[in-house]
């Protein structure tokens, strides 16, 4: 089954594969943030609410949250980017997802964005 | 009455006369007055004269002050206890501590300006890692006891809130203990339970403890490691040259006091406190850290590190309130140890220690008990009810030393103990100096390994320190070279008559313990400007002990919540803070236990009165506090002010008044009268006192009548709740701000609130065609200072803020705040002390950088290539053979006429992204520079 990716207001993006869902920031907010310094990841077996703050970015200048899409528990972390953060501007949304996490309540992507709507939010 | 030519308020304001009414036929108006009257409102104007002494000239203020400050007894001090009396190396107090070009620099935000004193502090934190042997340092913290504090403040983040145990595995200071226990307390944490385990967050080791005592800890290190608990050594870093450093047995965070590096007791301050953490807790650390980056050419060059942990970014989120810290102190002890090397700072403690070895050898002999076995330079003897009798004797002979019970004395020896005070203190317990072999230090360290770093080696004569410390300072653009317009942070003239007390033994060299009796020159001076400031601000009385705004922000937070508990009202606990105040009114609150509430501005940037009235409804009951700034951080009198501050208090909520605008209020405003319970005095904007380089900040809060109950006590006079280690804060700078009350007068006050407004709206005025002032009150004014809208310029030319203030080092000027309180914004504050022909030149330069913005957006200069982009420009740059650049030489390093007050920077643009990316905190020791 092809994964389905949905974005949400806040710039995240969620993409559902098997039940497991990968987290990251759009490539719109990535370049919203410049470049990117340092990422904090929640640690694996954190339960995470919808809308709750479960990641930092920080560039120069700013730190932002990054919120949980869904409810969930934290299933694995993107550790490589520890090192180098700079992937997040390299690559958002594909080799620098932050975070993978179980999905707690299938209804709760109903509120999410596609694709398209998410392109017409940003426009 | 003084003579005109010696007036000093006529030297302290720069526009004279004839500039006033340049000024004035600018703005179209006739007079000061009117144009005050058209800025701050009617409804809190103060309508009389401040009620201060007549002005007099500098040479009879000084004459003054030295006779009451004569009256102090200078002794010599054995008290120990924190605090130790120092040699200050005679070619640092004349070319650091004394040089204009080191103490009126501002924070090092602007790296390119600021290569001097970054680089003394990247060497303190390297000086600072080789003593502690933990990997990463910070540019120093406001004083030991609040570096205890925010060490515990570090372990309650790492267990992310869910421990709240400090285990004590020894005896603290009793001041340090106090204020560890002010802070503890707001944010849930308990201080000195007995057991460690899951709910310990930190275990805390004295070492020494207060007796001087290095305790065996084995155990209880073991135990924390075990729990998963933070180990936090409060270690004497003189004593470290000798010994193993605190990370070699296990401490995860070192703090201590690096006053006896060359730092004078000062009354209790101020200095530098250290920090060290193992690198795991980096990002945890709170104040500033200088990290290695490189510039656009690949030079090194260093910056401040990790901002965004701080509270300007983070705000609420923040690791701390603290922003200045004490850049200037932190560089006297990195010079301390330059000047001396690891050699002799050994031998420095080495001497030390055997002289404190031998007297404790002689109690011993003659049968008395000695605390402990293992110790430094502190020797604590039991002396069966005669410890009064003993100490008065001392006294008597000039020497003072600490009474800790009526059967125990303790005798601290430093640097500048000499052999006949040991034979003397020797005597005085009936003992005489005996040999020390049974004495120890805890395990050594190897010396030969201790600081290799090259400039630790490199500075042994005078003629190489002297030419140190100017080379360095010449990489840094401070007061003494050319206006410095900083919105919000006031960058006034600190005057050298002002200045001259605090080298004065009698202010510098008095311990802060020592008896009452001792210090009445100090007492008649703080009473002196308690009542000034009181009748300046309209408060009933007046605490010093806050060491830096944000310290004062915190300990009135602290007086508001210790107020509303008093009667009660436990539950008060939401913080109102507006969304345009400095990001310290949040991380002060959150750290004071308070929840944060914002309240929203309106597009003209006044407080929105509707939602703050919806929200002080809505809390009611729980309603803690209003944190204002005014007037406001967007440099505007703001109408509703009053209304405002009726509205808390119809909520039960109290105001308090951030005062880092309080100079365009003196003489015309008192805060206390339009409704604030209680304000804080940035005693480094508004009086005078020197930013340091970063540091020291004196913070001292004003409070009205029922809030005095709650101000900041020290275990010193018997209370608590103390914010500071020392009784009255950083007491041997006060003296400048005496200084400057008592020689501008009432009326020299009110003159320089009215001409710093004046200026402010003439800067405002000349730079409108060219950039939009962003905000301004009734009838079109601006306050002290005013916010240039650049934002244009990165639409039509792709120019940022960040490249105009770059540019404006190449023009000779130190950018004005960018970026705050609006992002892409530049606010300009002139202060009165500038003259019109510095004023003009800056806003000549504007002008002139506006025309280049104008070239880029025509096109006719490259977006990517062009004397802003590309600013500042080296000396080395300007002389390459090859020039690619589409502008000339002289365009580039001699715009607009720079002329006399033309600057070289020392490196080009400094990349962030890349110090940020890769910390570096500290100059490798030589074998991995060998490598």
């Amino acid at each position: 089954m092809a994964a389905v990716k949905y974005f949400t207001e806040d710039h995240e993006w969620i993409s559902v594969e098997n039940g497991l869902a990968t987290v990251g920031i759009t490539n719109h907010a990535q370049e919203q943030l410049g470049d990117i310094v340092f990422v904090e990841l929640p640690e694996a077996g954190t339960s995470l609410s919808k809308g709750g703050a479960a990641a930092v970015i920080e560039s120069v200048k700013a730190a932002s949250d990054v919120y949980a899409p869904i409810d969930g528990e934290v299933a694995e972390v993107n550790g490589a980017l520890a090192d180098d953060p700079a992937k997040v501007n390299g690559d958002a949304e594909g080799a620098a997802w932050l975070w993978r996490m179980t999905v707690a309540d299938d209804s709760q992507f109903d509120g999410l964005m596609d694709e398209a709507a998410y392109q017409a939010h940003i426009a | 009455m003084p003579q005109s030519n010696d007036a000093f308020a006529d030297r302290h304001i720069g526009p004279g006369r004839k500039d006033e009414r340049t000024m004035l036929a600018a703005l179209g108006l006739p007079s000061r007055e009117t144009l005050i009257a058209k800025t701050v409102p009617d409804s809190i104007r103060l309508g009389r004269p401040l009620d201060l002494p007549e002005p007099t000239s500098e040479s009879e203020a000084l004459a003054e002050l030295d006779a009451m400050m004569g009256a102090n007894r200078v002794v010599r001090s054995f008290i120990g206890q924190g605090y130790h009396g120092c040699h200050v190396p005679p070619v640092i107090q004349r070319n650091l501590f004394e040089n204009p070009a080191w103490y009126t620099a501002y924070t090092p935000y602007q790296s390119e300006i600021s290569q001097g004193r970054l680089e003394l502090l990247f060497h303190f934190q390297t000086l600072v890692m080789e003593l502690t042997g933990l990997p990463v340092a910070s540019a120093s913290l406001l004083d030991e006891a609040t570096a205890v504090a925010e060490a515990n403040g570090i372990a309650f983040r790492h267990h992310r809130g869910k421990r709240s145990d400090i285990v004590l595995a020894g005896e603290l200071h009793p001041q340090v203990l106090d204020v560890v226990r002010t802070r503890a307390e707001p944010i849930g944490m308990t201080v000195g339970a007995q057991a460690i385990g899951d709910n310990t967050a930190a275990v805390i080791v004295p070492w020494p403890d207060t007796r001087g005592v290095y305790g065996d800890h084995t155990e209880t290190i073991a135990a924390a490691k075990a729990a998963g608990a933070l180990v936090v050594a409060v270690a004497d870093p003189l004593a470290l040259t000798l010994i193993e450093p605190p990370a070699g047995w296990g401490a995860d965070i070192a703090v201590g006091s690096m006053q006896r590096f060359g730092v004078p007791m000062g009354f209790g301050g101020p200095h530098a406190a250290y920090m060290a953490v193992s690198e795991a807790l980096t990002r945890l650390m709170p104040g500033r850290i200088v990290g290695q980056s490189v510039d656009a050419k690949g030079r090194p060059g260093y910056r401040l590190a990790l901002q965004t942990r701080e509270q300007h970014i983070r705000r609420d989120k923040a690791t701390s309130n603290i922003c200045t810290a004490q850049a200037l102190l932190a560089n006297m002890a990195a010079a301390f140890a330059i000047w001396h090397g690891p050699e002799g700072l050994r031998a420095i403690a080495e001497r030390i220690h055997s002289r404190a070895g031998r007297f404790a050898a002689g109690a011993a002999t003659a049968g008395l008990a000695i605390a402990g076995r293992s110790f430094f330079d502190t020797v604590t003897v039991a002396v069966k009810g005669k410890a009064t009798e003993i100490a008065e004797a001392a006294e008597e002979a000039g020497m003072l030393i600490r009474v800790i019970d009526a059967d125990t004395i303790s005798v601290a020896f430093d640097e500048t103990s000499s052999e006949a005070e040991l034979a003397a203190l020797s005597a005085l317990i009936g003992a005489s100096p005996a040999d020390a072999a049974e004495i120890r230090l805890p395990a050594p360290r190897d010396g030969e390994r201790l600081m290799t770093q090259p400039v630790f080696h490199d500075n042994r004569s005078e003629t190489e320190m002297m030419r140190l410390l100017r080379r360095l300072a010449d990489k840094d653009l401070a007061l003494d070279r050319a206006m410095i317009p900083l919105g919000s942070c006031t960058m006034k003239l600190n005057a050298a008559a002002e200045l001259m007390p605090v080298s004065w033994p009698t202010v510098a060299n008095l311990h802060p313990f020592a008896p009452a009796r001792h210090a009445p020159g100090y007492r008649r001076m703080i009473d002196d400007l308690d009542r000034w400031l009181c009748e300046v601000t309209g408060f009933d009385k007046v605490s010093f002990q806050p060491n830096a705004g944000s310290q004062g922000e915190y300990a009135g937070l602290l007086a508001i919540r210790r107020y509303h508990r008093s009667r009660g009202e436990n539950n008060r606990d939401i913080c109102l803070i507006p969304s345009s105040a400095h990001g310290t009114n949040p991380a002060s609150a959150h750290m004071a236990g308070l929840e944060v509430v914002v309240v929203k501005c309106t597009a003209n940037g006044d407080i929105d009165i509707a939602d703050l009235e919806a929200k002080a409804m809505e809390h009611g009951d729980r309603l803690a506090a209003l944190m204002l700034t005014y007037p406001s951080t967007h440099g505007v009198f703001e109408q509703g002010v009053r209304l405002m501050c009726d509205t808390i208090h119809e909520q039960g909520g109290q105001v308090y008044l951030d005062g880092a605008n309080l100079n365009a209020l003196v003489g015309l405003a008192r805060p206390a009268d339009f409704g604030a319970d209680v304000c804080h005095m940035n005693l480094h904007k508004t009086f005078c006192i020197p930013h340091g380089g970063g540091g020291p900040g004196v913070g001292p809060i004003g409070v009205r009548e029922h809030l005095v109950p709650f101000l900041p006590g020290h275990v010193d006079n018997g209370s608590d709740h103390a914010v500071s280690g020392a009784p009255q804060g950083s007491a041997s700078i006060l003296p400048i701000t005496w200084m400057y009350i008592r020689m501008m007068g009432a009326a020299g006050l009110k003159d320089a609130t009215e001409m710093a407004i004046l200026s402010a709206n003439y800067i405002a005025k000349r730079l409108e065609r060219h950039f939009p002032v962003l905000y301004r009150g009734r009838s079109g004014r601006v306050a002290h200072e005013c916010i240039l809208d650049t934002r244009g310029l990165k639409e039509s030319a792709g120019v940022s803020v960040e490249d105009i203030a770059k540019r404006l080092i190449d023009y000779g000027f130190h950018a004005p705040t960018i970026s705050w309180p609006v992002a892409g914004t530049m606010m300009v504050e002139p202060t009165e002390s500038e003259p019109l022909s510095e004023i003009d030149r800056f806003c000549e330069a504007m002008i002139s950088i506006a025309a280049e913005a104008k070239k880029i957006a025509e096109g006719i200069l490259p977006r990517d290539d062009n004397p802003l982009v590309n600013a500042p420009h080296t000396a080395d740059d300007i002389a390459a053979d090859d020039w690619p650049h589409p502008y000339s030489r002289m365009q580039a390093a001699f715009p607009g006429g720079v002329g006399a007050a033309k600057f070289w920077p020392p490196v080009s643009r400094i990349d962030n992204v890349a110090g940020d990316r890769n910390l570096v905190c500290a100059c490798p020791p030589i074998e991995a520079l060998a490598s």
